[in-house]
C-alpha cells in the first residue's frame, strides 16, 4: 500500500514539475497595436502563429489610436511595461524610438527585409543611421471614397475634372444626403482632406522633390491653390462640420449618410466589416482639366518593431518574421482589404487593392507625414491646427501656408537660403 | 526614564509618520525632482544628453511655438478659474446656503448634487463628449424645444469649446462647494443669526453681514481648490476635445500642452522631455505660489468668533 502511495505521490509531482503543467516552455509575449477596431483580425493572425509555433504565446493589448504613442513612449522610456512587439509608426513617428535605442536594428537580424520596396523600406528606416528598425507593413492611399449605390441612385459618374467632382457633390447634397461624410474636430482628418485633395493641384513628386530640397516653399502658389481647395469643400461638409470627429465621420459613411469620404485606403476593410452590404468605389480627386492625371498621395504605413529592452527577443523575432511573411501579407489584403508591402502578396483577388494598386500609378508622398514629421513643430500639427481655422473660414488659404512655412522654416535648413 | 519615554513617543511618532511620508516622497516628491531634474538636460527624443542649465525654460518662454502655445494655454486655464470661481462656486454657495435653510426635500438635493461628484471623470467626459456632437442629446433637445438656432459644434467651435467643457465640469462638480459651503453655514452660531433677526435684518443683510463673513475660511478652501483644479485641468480636456487642444489650440491647457510636449501625441510629432519637464516644473511652481497667496489672502479676511 505504501508503495503505491509512494509511486502515485511520484507521480504526482512529476505531473506538477513538467514544462506543460506548470506552462513552462511557453514564452509569453506582449503585442501592442493602434488599431482596437482589428482585434478580432490580430487575434486570428495570433492564432495562426501559435499554431505553427506552439512553444509561444502572444498576448495583444490594442490601444486607441491617437493615445497609442503617448502610452508606448511612456512605456519604453520607464521600461516598466515594455510590449515585447509593437506597430510602429512610419518615418518621424519612427524615428522618435529608433534614435532613443528603444527600438531592436533588424538589418542584421531580418535580411529578408531587403526584398521589400525601396519605398516601404522608406518608411521603416531611420535617417540617423540609416539602419532599419521594422518591418513594414502596408502603403496607404489617400483617395476618395464614394457611395457606388447612392451613385447609380442619382445617375452620377466618377468625375474627371475638379468642377464634375462638384456637380457630384452638389447633387448628393440636392437629394438630402451629406455630400462628403468628412469632419473637421480631429486635426489629422484636416490633413487627410489636404492628402487627397491637393496633389492633383501641386502635382506629382515633381513639387514634393522640389519642396525637399527647398527649392519651393509652401508658399507656392499651386500649394496655396490646393489648400483653397481644399476650404472650398466646407459647403459640402455635414452641418456642424467643426464638431464632426473621426468616429462620426466613419458612421456617416458606413450608414449612407455621407456620400463621399476622403481618406485613407485603410478604412475599407472596417467599412465592409461594419456594414457588409455598403457597395463602395474610390477614385483620385481630379485636378482642373480632365486630361492632366489625378494624383494620390501615397505613404508607407504601419512597421512592426521588437523592443530593445525585451528579455524575450529570441520569441519576439519569430513573431516578427511572421509578420514579415507573405502568410501574413496576404492575411492583410485579404482580411483587411490593405496593401500589403510583404513582398510576393497575391492582391489580384482582391479588386479594391487592384484598384488602389492602379491610382497608385500617380502618387506622391503623403507630404507632411513623409517628409516634414521630424522635428518640432512638425508640418502636420502646424497643418492640422490652422486647417481647423481655415475650414471655417477664420483664416485664408494664403495664412494658412504661411503659418505652415513659417512654422517649418524654423529648423528646416532648406529653407533658410 | 524621561529620555527613554521621549524615544519612545518619537519612534510611535515616525511610525505613524512615516508610510505617510513615503508616499508623499514618492508620488508628489521625487517626479517633482525628477521633473526639474530633466529639465535641466537636453534630450535627443527619449535619451537624456548633456547639462543645459536653464536653456529648455528660456526655450518655453522664448522658442517659437512653445512660448505661443504656452501663453494660449495659460490664457485658457485662466478661462476655466474664472468661470469656475464665478458660475460654479456661486452656485454652490446659493445651493449650500439654500440647503442650510432646511428647505423641503433637501437630503433628496444633496444627493443629486454631490452624485456627480462621485462619477469618473472619464466617464463624465465621454458622455458628455457624446451629448454635445453635432448630433447629439444636447442639439436634438435644442431642436425639440424648437431652439435649433442655438445648436452650435459645441466641442468643434474655438469660440466656445472651453465654455463647453467648462459647463460639463461645473456639471459635475458643483455638489463639492454646495457640500463645503452648507456645512459651514450649519457651523455658524444660531445665536449670531437669532441675534440680527431681532436686530430686524432682512435674509440679505444676515447673509451678507453675518454669514458670509464666517464661512470665509470653507470660501477660502474652496478657492484654493478651485485655483488648484483649474491649474490642473487635463482629464475632461483629453476625453472630451482631444490631447491636442482642438480646435486650433482652443481648448488646449498647461496640463494637456505639457503631456503633449513631454511625451508627443499621434500627429505633432516627437517627445521632447526637456520642454515638458519644464513646464510641469513651472505648473508646480505656479500652483503653489498662487495657493500660497489665496491662503494667506483668505486668512487676512477671517473673522474671529
Amino acid at each position: 500500500m505504501t508503495k503505491y502511495l509512494c509511486l502515485a505521490l511520484c507521480l504526482f509531482l512529476t505531473a506538477l514539475g513538467s514544462p506543460s503543467a506548470r506552462g513552462e516552455g511557453v514564452t509569453e509575449i506582449s503585442f501592442w497595436t493602434w488599431r482596437p477596431e482589428d482585434t478580432a483580425f490580430y487575434e486570428s493572425v495570433i492564432a495562426d502563429f501559435e499554431a505553427l509555433n506552439p512553444d509561444i504565446k502572444v498576448v495583444q493589448n490594442a490601444i486607441k489610436n491617437t493615445e497609442y504613442n503617448t502610452i508606448l513612449a511612456a512605456a519604453l522610456a520607464s521600461g516598466d511595461g515594455a510590449p515585447d512587439v509593437f506597430m510602429s509608426r512610419a518615418y518621424g513617428g519612427l524615428q522618435t524610438f529608433a534614435d532613443s535605442g528603444y527600438i531592436l536594428a533588424l538589418d542584421q537580424l531580418m535580411p529578408e527585409l531587403m526584398l521589400f520596396s525601396e519605398f516601404a523600406r522608406g518608411g521603416a528606416l531611420s535617417v540617423t543611421d540609416g539602419k532599419m528598425y521594422g518591418v513594414p507593413a502596408v502603403s496607404q492611399t489617400m483617395l476618395c471614397f464614394y457611395n457606388a449605390g447612392v451613385y447609380r441612385e442619382l445617375g452620377l459618374s466618377v468625375p474627371a475634372t475638379w468642377d464634375e467632382f462638384l456637380e457630384n457633390l452638389e447633387a448628393c447634397q440636392a437629394a438630402g444626403y451629406d455630400a462628403l461624410a468628412n469632419g473637421t474636430k480631429d486635426g489629422w482628418c484636416c490633413e487627410s482632406l489636404l492628402g487627397g485633395v491637393g496633389p492633383s493641384f501641386y502635382g506629382g513628386d515633381g513639387f514634393y522633390d522640389r519642396l525637399i530640397r527647398g527649392e519651393t516653399t509652401f508658399m507656392d502658389p499651386a500649394f496655396v491653390e490646393a489648400v483653397q481647395k481644399v476650404q472650398d469643400l466646407a459647403p459640402y461638409m455635414p452641418d456642424l462640420f467643426e464638431g464632426v470627429d473621426y468616429a462620426d465621420m466613419q458612421a456617416s459613411f458606413i450608414y449612407e449618410i455621407g456620400v463621399h469620404f476622403i481618406g485613407g485606403s485603410y478604412e475599407a476593410g472596417y467599412f465592409s466589416l461594419q456594414n457588409p452590404q455598403l457597395e463602395y468605389g474610390v477614385f483620385a480627386i481630379p485636378g482642373e482639366k480632365a486630361e492632366d492625371p489625378a494624383y494620390v498621395s501615397v505613404y508607407a504605413d504601419m512597421n512592426f518593431s521588437v523592443s530593445a529592452a525585451s528579455r524575450k527577443q529570441e520569441a519576439a523575432l519569430r513573431f516578427l518574421k511572421y509578420l514579415a511573411s507573405p502568410r501574413f501579407g496576404q492575411q492583410m489584403v485579404d482580411q483587411l482589404a490593405m496593401v500589403s508591402s510583404v513582398p510576393g502578396v497575391d492582391v489580384s483577388a482582391n479588386p479594391f487593392i487592384a484598384q488602389v494598386l492602379a491610382l497608385q500609378e500617380n502618387a506622391t508622398p503623403y507630404v507632411f507625414l513623409v517628409g516634414f514629421r521630424y522635428k518640432q513643430p512638425t508640418g502636420s500639427s502646424l497643418f492640422q491646427s490652422a486647417a481647423q481655422d481655415l475650414m471655417v473660414g477664420k483664416a485664408t488659404a494664403e495664412q494658412t501656408c504661411q503659418i505652415v512655412q513659417e512654422g517649418v522654416a524654423v529648423y528646416y535648413e532648406p529653407f533658410w537660403a | 526614564m524621561i529620555k527613554a519615554s521621549d524615544g519612545k513617543k518619537a519612534a510611535w511618532i515616525t511610525f505613524f509618520v512615516l508610510p505617510g511620508a513615503a508616499v508623499v516622497f514618492v508620488f508628489i516628491l521625487l517626479p517633482l525632482f525628477m521633473s526639474l531634474f530633466n529639465s535641466l538636460f537636453d534630450w535627443n527624443q527619449l535619451i537624456r544628453g548633456e547639462f543645459v542649465g536653464l536653456e529648455n525654460f528660456h526655450k518655453l518662454f522664448n522658442g517659437y511655438p512653445y512660448r505661443q502655445r504656452f501663453i494660449n494655454a495659460l490664457g485658457n486655464n485662466l478661462k476655466w478659474f474664472v468661470v469656475s470661481m464665478l458660475v460654479q462656486n456661486t452656485l454652490g454657495l446659493l445651493f449650500g446656503y439654500a440647503l442650510s435653510r432646511r428647505i423641503a426635500g433637501r437630503g433628496a438635493y444633496i444627493r443629486i448634487l454631490f452624485i456627480p461628484v462621485l462619477f469618473s471623470l472619464i466617464a463624465v467626459g465621454s458622455l458628455w463628449g457624446l451629448y454635445l456632437k453635432p448630433k447629439g442629446m444636447v442639439n436634438n433637445l435644442l431642436i425639440l424645444l424648437g431652439r435649433p438656432d442655438l445648436r452650435r459644434a459645441w466641442l468643434g467651435d474655438g469660440a466656445i469649446a472651453t465654455y463647453a467643457l467648462i459647463a460639463v465640469n461645473i456639471w459635475r462638480w458643483v455638489g463639492f462647494p454646495t457640500l463645503v459651503f452648507m456645512s459651514a453655514v450649519d457651523n455658524v452660531p444660531e445665536g449670531c443669526v437669532e441675534a440680527a433677526y431681532l436686530d430686524g435684518a432682512g435674509e440679505w443683510r444676515i447673509f451678507l453681514k453675518i454669514v458670509l463673513p464666517l464661512i470665509v475660511p470653507a470660501i477660502a478652501i474652496v478657492s484654493v481648490l478651485t485655483v488648484v483644479g483649474s491649474l490642473n485641468v487635463f482629464e475632461q480636456v483629453y476625453t472630451m476635445a482631444g490631447l491636442d487642444g482642438p480646435p486650433n489650440y482652443a481648448t488646449d491647457t498647461i496640463g494637456t500642452l505639457f503631456y503633449r510636449t513631454a511625451f508627443g501625441s499621434v500627429d505633432s510629432g516627437a517627445p521632447e522631455i526637456g520642454v515638458g519637464s519644464a513646464i510641469a516644473v513651472v505648473i508646480y511652481l505656479m500652483t503653489f505660489v498662487i495657493s500660497l497667496i489665496s491662503i494667506r489672502l483668505a486668512k487676512s479676511k477671517e473673522v474671529e468668533l
